[in-house]
């Protein structure tokens, strides 16, 4: 058996889309056994992406969803209906036998099914529970649901996200999907740490939006110290410099199709090199400080705009990474992951052969451990392909027990 | 009792990995922030208090090194090598983001640390990783975000304007997950050891964008940006709403359930809004639709479609009667999901968080203030997140952690 970190660690997961299943998908990549279960009667639909776009080789169907892939790698995944006596009283047994129980339903839904903190400490006492919903399961909008882009509206991560005269443009993503995962995935490990050292298990109350709200730290500092605010008239650029006096600092129109590249001038020394290639239309006098850039920086990004729009993108950012000054193309997704340009060798792009898709590139981890790395043993689970297996080996339940469950509709 | 408590932590200072460091010390790991002559350049980096610049004034400085003890050492000169060695003797983890080849030249790389402390967990979290000669290039965290590829989803539906960047070092606070999810993993698993952990910033940001990697690696298909919503393939309808009060909400998902097109039907017969909407007919068959609807039909079939369209104008429309907030909560109260876009310091002072106790008071004697910070990311109550000091002071912290390197 492979050496791993989490080997022996056993999670009993209802989590699903990314921001739960995320974090859950780090601990199976480095040995977790993470069994993750789903209603047979909804045929795991609760997870919107069980079964959506994009498909491989267009083959549509409940188990060919290419995210749902991505996101539960490595994991097993079986059917329990926890609307049967029978099938709660199966969850019970194998909540006995799990390190941690996690989930991001709606506050309060676990509680509903009869399986709140009290319910899970009484099955295992020393139990890790983590509850990960948008604004956690205390306070005004405790009841309230959102989604990736209202987790980043309401905590101002898309105020933040702007041109001048713009409506916001927001994350074109659902960045704290993935976040809130990984700070999922902290919490999960930070309470099986602190149950190592005590014998404590505890449930992590997490809300999704204060996560999200930790990663404005300086501009809530600056609001409670200076009484300054992110608002102002016209708006902002955030492609300009946030905090230090660095210009030109964006993102300019490049020779291609809709290509476009990066650059910052840290310092002074920064802009004299860049100054060099541009030549003596940049050379201004009150350019030559960092404070007379700042002041203009709608002209000198209109200069640096017209220079680099008649460049091609990889050739201008390898003459600036010669002078050199922070540049990077902007880059598109089949470039960063595939051809000379890309960001990770191939290893950050596996190969997973999945029981109905085929085989399918992941996302990696981007990480590389000398010891105990991480690797995906399998692709994301088809709806309840690992019921028998887990069953009989958690519970001892035969593949006729199985069969008789199904009939009843409990898997 | 903290989860962290007595897990040593030796940091190399450096800006882009200070909040790795900051979510270990304030989760009780004992933290020792190694500055070099003259401390970390982040120290210079604006908003300063009362906007007055200095070593010890940079809310930046203060944000990112709560709970961290520092002194300065000069790696280049033998005595100060010394002690930075010992600190690493002692050490569970050395988090470190230097140059590919800097270790190396001080004589202390990855092997020879792990042959003095094979427990040690070292961390090098760094641009491209740590053998990559791009790693060594200049960077801010823009560029690491560009090369990682997040931009490229982030923007405007006019492709004119350029790919948007958002603030807040998003770039290089991804890098940093991956530290923390990292050194919690090889804690977690000990018994194997130490063991040298190699970060790549830009793979971090790469491989946390969502359907931009996804959709190409599975159907190889490109996403394109939008204003403010997700990047896709097909164009999609716009999700973010002006409300009365010139303020944006976002609507995330749109209604896409029978009983939200209901709920919703029923919000706007409340708000007699009904008539000024010819397309509440089709909130009206969203509301009495059989079963799910089939969203792989949506833009195909066209009765789906219209009704999905209705769904957003009469979203739409209630948001232009209502202030962000109200929209937000009337929104939620028909049990749609919304959320007003707020700014930070916005958020920060909404009851919600107030409630939950996210705002915590920092002591800073030497300025006599006591201020709010932001609190915790998650909730352990029984080994909770705290900040147990402001950040540390130039060199505050020498005599103290000199004098435990003598003892036992």
């Amino acid at each position: 058996m492979l050496n791993t970190a989490l080997g022996g660690i056993r999670i009993c997961d209802f989590t699903g889309q990314l921001a739960g299943a995320g974090a859950t998908k780090w601990l199976a990549a480095f040995g977790a056994d993470v069994i993750r279960i789903e209603d047979p009667e909804r045929q795991g639909r609760w997870d919107i992406l069980r079964g959506n776009a994009p498909f491989k080789d267009e083959r549509r169907g409940i188990d060919m969803g290419g995210a749902f892939n991505n996101h539960n790698v490595g994991k097993r995944g079986i059917t329990l209906n926890v609307r049967t006596e029978r099938g709660k009283e199966l969850l019970a047994e194998i909540i006995k036998r799990c390190d941690a129980v996690t989930e991001n339903f709606a506050a309060g839904v676990l509680e509903r099914w009869g399986f709140g903190y009290e319910r899970l400490k009484a099955l295992k006492p020393d139990i890790v529970y983590v509850s990960n919903c948008g604004f956690g399961h205390t306070g005004p909008y405790a009841a309230f649901k959102t989604w990736g882009p209202i987790v980043q509206a309401v905590s101002g991560l898309t105020h933040t996200s702007a041109l001048p005269d713009q409506p916001p443009a927001g994350w074109g993503y659902s960045y704290m999907d993935h976040t809130g995962g990984y700070y999922m995935a902290m919490a999960i490990m930070l309470a099986l740490l602190h149950r190592r050292r005590t014998g404590e298990g505890q449930w992590v109350d997490l809300a999704c939006t204060e996560s999200a709200l930790t990663l404005h730290g300086p501009a809530l500092l600056n609001h409670v110290v200076n009484g300054r605010g992110t608002r102002s008239e016209g708006g902002l650029n955030s492609n300009r410099s946030q905090w230090q006096p660095m210009a030109p600092h964006g993102i300019y129109p490049c020779a291609g199709e809709d290509d476009w590249i990066a650059l910052a001038c840290r310092d002074d020394d920064d802009w004299q090199l860049l100054v060099s290639l541009i030549g003596a239309e940049a050379a201004r006098a009150d350019w030559r400080a960092s404070a007379g850039r700042v002041a203009d920086q709608d002209a000198l990004d209109a200069l640096i705009g017209g220079w680099c729009a008649q460049q091609d993108k990889f050739d201008l950012q390898a003459r600036l990474r010669a002078l050199p000054i922070p540049v990077a193309a902007v880059m598109k997704p089949a470039e960063r992951i595939d051809g000379e340009h890309a960001v990770g060798g191939d290893a950050l792009w596996p190969t997973v052969t999945h029981s109905a898709m085929g085989e399918v590139r992941v996302d990696g981890q981007p990480v590389r451990f000398s010891k105990t790395d991480w690797s995906y043993e399998r692709a994301g689970p088809c709806l309840g392909e690992h019921t028998e297996a887990v069953l009989g080996e958690l519970l001892g339940l035969s593949a006729a027990d199985v069969a008789n469950l199904r009939d009843e509709g409990v898997v | 009792m903290t989860a962290l408590r007595g897990v040593r932590v030796v940091e190399l200072a450096r800006p882009r990995i200070a909040f790795a460091g900051k979510l270990l010390a304030d989760m009780g790991a004992d933290v020792v922030l190694v500055e070099p002559p003259g401390g970390c350049p982040s120290r210079g980096y604006p908003p300063f208090v009362d906007d007055e610049p200095g070593t010890d004034r940079s809310l930046y400085w203060w944000h990112y090194n709560t709970s961290k003890r520092a002194l300065v050492l000069d790696l280049d000169a033998a005595d100060d090598l010394a002690a930075f060695l010992r600190l690493v003797d002692r050490a569970d983890v050395l988090l470190e983001s230097e140059p590919t080849t800097r270790l190396a030249q001080l004589g202390v790389d990855r092997g020879a640390l792990r042959a003095r402390n094979e427990n040690l967990l070292h961390v090098a979290v760094t641009p491209y990783g740590r053998d990559d000669p791009r790693s060594d290039l200049p960077e801010v965290d823009l560029t690491i975000l560009a090369a990682g590829g997040p931009p490229w989803s982030c923007g405007y539906d006019d492709h004119d304007l350029p790919p948007v960047r958002g603030w807040g070092n998003q770039g290089y606070h991804t890098a940093c997950h991956f530290a923390l999810m990292s050194i919690l993993t090889g804690l977690l698993g000990r018994d194997s050891g130490g063991q040298f952990i190699d970060v790549s910033m830009a793979a971090a940001c790469s491989v946390t964008t969502e359907a931009a990697s996804y959709t190409h690696l599975v159907a190889g298909e490109t996403v394109q940006r939008q204003t403010g919503r997700h990047a896709a393939v097909a164009p999609t309808g716009e999700t973010q709403m002006r409300c009365g009060d010139g303020r944006y909400a976002n609507t995330g998902v749109p209604p896409r359930r029978p009983e939200e097109f209901a709920r919703l039907l029923a919000w706007l017969r409340e708000s007699g809004l009904e008539a000024e909407l010819p397309e509440a007919v089709f909130v009206e068959m969203g509301a009495n639709w059989e079963g799910p609807f089939d969203l792989s039909l949506l833009g195909k079939d066209d009765t789906i479609t219209a009704i999905f369209g209705a769904g957003r104008d009469a979203m739409r429309l209630l948001a232009s009667r209502s202030s962000a907030q109200a929209f937000f909560v009337g929104c939620q109260r028909a049990g749609l999901a919304a959320g007003p876009v707020n700014a930070p310091e916005e958020a920060f002072e909404d009851e919600h968080f107030i409630a939950r106790g996210f705002q915590v008071p920092v002591e800073h004697a030497e300025l006599g203030r006591t201020l709010r910070y932001p609190g915790a990311p998650y909730l352990l109550p029984a080994s909770p997140w705290a900040i147990s000091r402001r950040a540390p002071t130039l060199d505050e912290h020498r005599e103290e952690i000199l004098a435990e390197l003598l003892q036992p």
